[in-house]
């Protein structure tokens, strides 16, 4: 009995080791995201009812920021211009990838190299990438302008045409990011069960049949982690925009990303900044919500 | 696989391999082509001459070796703190139990999903009036903060959530067991952590360090706001300056391009064998 006791205290005294061993290591970490990531939204709700130039004290104006935002023409723009965007690349980059993804999980000699290929542009630095790409829409020199000119075309104005660029630049966001996707679907291809596919063969189902029946629904989570992912950092899209046009031409690549930054940093009008980057993140939010109430409804259905 | 199918599956490969490395190999040839050939038309495919000019355009431009040892420092910096303080937190939260440890967890992964724009002014805020560094006092009043220094740069990448998520899910796969015996053994918890588990998380260290190394290489928006000084720029900063600074100039624009990438590609190549299968199996579970 007496033993049996100090058994337990030993116990409770070991786990509380543990639980605050934990504590510890987990500690710094957590604080850091209070410090840096939590806090700073709530920080960034205030500042967006108020006039903040950076310099002096925040003035409290009440939805100011958000009624300018309403009515403004340029914020409006720039929210359709971003959605164009990630509809442009999206759906786009999901074809492409599933497909690149079906052809590297064959199992054939070098293999290896493909995949690394075509994870290549993943590692590559978006500046650099927005770079290159430049230099390959070059309305001069520009490689892509010679192929034109093989077919006997025109010379085109990628960047610097308001009804290219910013497909010019989805381009380029497509090329970048497909190897990503690729790897995510590659995982849930491997995660099939290959029973599934021989008995389907049994039945005698073709190759089409098995893609359309088995493979296609059952990457229904992997398309859903894709499309959330890519809606989160599309719709954030900045560098490449910044980097290849500058948000031209008359503002068709100036997204979201790009209007805060220059609300904020070139205008200095920081609490309107804000006030935008809330309503960005409303956006990410809502369409992310949505996304994936549609697709379990979908899978509800099926099963 | 039958051999007809085999080679139509080989045509495939290739010709997506030729349209993926395009822009690659086109940033390399216009790299070493002299500046005769790259201007004229049509342009060549294979130079005819290959001139190393380009690139020693860009070592003898000042600037680039700075803007290059700036990046590294920050990425460095950052893949440091990063093995350190995310390997402990994965760590006790995949195999340490206690109280709220599921409310904790659940709060960081739900800062993954804030787009970048929103934390972005207060942070910039926040490092430049933090108390007492860069001559401000108390009240972060009076000075430039943590702005134009390497810290500043580093701060919002040196803890990633993304980071203790992989190493958790990457501890969660050993049986409870292990912990277990080492415990009855008598090893404290610092101990079976060190002894134990951190030689066995390689595999998901190596992607950590990929992860958190290109993330601040490639960091272009972080480092526009907080470095003023053209000393304090990252290269990515520097590729933008120079664009702007000698326009269409592309010969040493792709050389610089071209030296952007190779450090993401060693590290890459040098930690790659472990990297797809932790990326995978935590992007998805």
């Amino acid at each position: 009995m007496k033993n049996q006791t100090r058994k337990n205290g030993q116990l409770s005294s070991m786990k509380k080791k543990i639980a605050f061993t934990a504590v510890i290591f987990i500690a710094p970490v957590f604080i850091y995201t209070v410090i840096f990531r939590i806090a700073p939204i709530f920080f960034s709700l205030i500042l967006s009812f108020t006039r903040y130039d950076g310099f002096n004290a925040p003035v409290f104006n009440g939805m100011q920021n958000y009624k300018a935002l309403m009515f403004s023409g340029e914020f409006w723009n720039s929210v359709i211009r971003t959605l164009e965007f990630s509809v442009l690349v999206l759906p786009l980059n999901m074809l492409i990838s599933l497909i690149m993804a079906v052809l590297i999980n064959n199992r054939i000699r070098g293999i290896g190299f493909f995949r690394a290929l075509y994870y290549l542009p993943v590692i590559t630095p978006l500046v650099a990438a927005s770079m290159i790409w430049m230099w390959l829409y070059d309305p001069q020199y520009g490689v892509f302008n010679f192929f034109l000119s093989l077919f006997s075309l025109p010379p085109v104005n990628f960047l610097s045409n308001t009804s290219t660029a910013l497909a010019s630049v989805a381009v380029m966001r497509i090329w970048r990011g497909v190897g990503w996707n690729m790897m995510i679907y590659l995982a849930g291809l491997q995660g099939i069960s290959a029973y599934l596919y021989e008995a389907a063969k049994l039945d005698g189902a073709g190759t089409f049949k098995q893609f359309t029946k088995i493979t296609w629904p059952l990457l229904r989570p992997v398309h859903l982690y894709v499309l959330i992912v890519g809606l989160i950092s599309t719709l954030q899209s900045f560098t490449e925009m910044y980097v290849m046009t500058g948000g031209g031409p008359l503002q068709s690549t100036t997204t979201v990303g790009m209007l805060i930054y220059t609300s904020a940093f070139d205008y200095m009008d920081m609490g309107y900044a804000c006030s935008m980057s809330f309503a960005l993140g409303i956006i990410i939010m809502v369409l992310s919500v949505i996304s994936f109430t549609w697709k379990k409804e979908r899978t509800e259905v099926l099963e | 696989m039958k051999p007809k199918k085999r080679i139509a599956l080989m045509i495939v490969l290739i010709i997506i391999a030729v349209m993926m490395s395009l822009p690659f190999f086109w940033m390399l040839i216009t790299s070493i082509k002299p500046d005769t050939e790259l201007f004229s038309w049509p342009p060549s495919f294979i130079p005819k001459n290959i001139t190393l000019e380009h690139y020693a355009e860009v070592f003898h431009t000042k600037d680039f070796g700075r803007y290059f040892a700036n990046s590294l420092i920050v990425a460095c910096l950052s893949v440091v703190i990063n093995l350190f303080f995310c390997s402990l937190a994965g760590y006790a939260f995949a195999r340490l139990d206690f109280k709220g440890k599921n409310f904790a967890f659940i709060v960081l992964l739900s800062t993954m999903m804030i787009p970048i724009q929103v934390t972005l002014i207060p942070t910039f805020i926040l490092v430049k009036s933090f108390p007492l560094a860069g001559g401000n006092n108390i009240f972060g009043q009076g000075g430039i903060g943590f702005l134009n220094s390497y810290f500043g740069l580093a701060v919002p990448h040196i803890m990633s959530v993304f980071g203790v998520f992989i190493m958790r899910q990457f501890y969660m796969q050993f049986p409870k067991e292990l912990s277990e015996a080492a415990r009855i053994d008598g090893a404290n918890e610092i101990r079976i952590f060190t002894k134990i588990f951190l030689p066995l998380g390689k595999p998901a260290l190596s992607t950590l360090a990929i992860f958190s190394f290109t993330q601040a290489w490639d960091d272009f928006l972080w480092p526009l706001i907080v470095t003023s000084e053209n000393s304090m720029r990252t290269l990515q900063l520097g590729l933008e300056v120079f664009k702007s600074r000698s326009s269409a100039d592309w010969g040493p624009l792709m050389a610089c391009t071209s030296l952007a990438i190779v450090p993401v590609l060693i590290i890459f190549t040098v930690l790659q064998k472990y990297f797809t299968d932790t990326a995978l199996t935590s992007g998805i579970k």
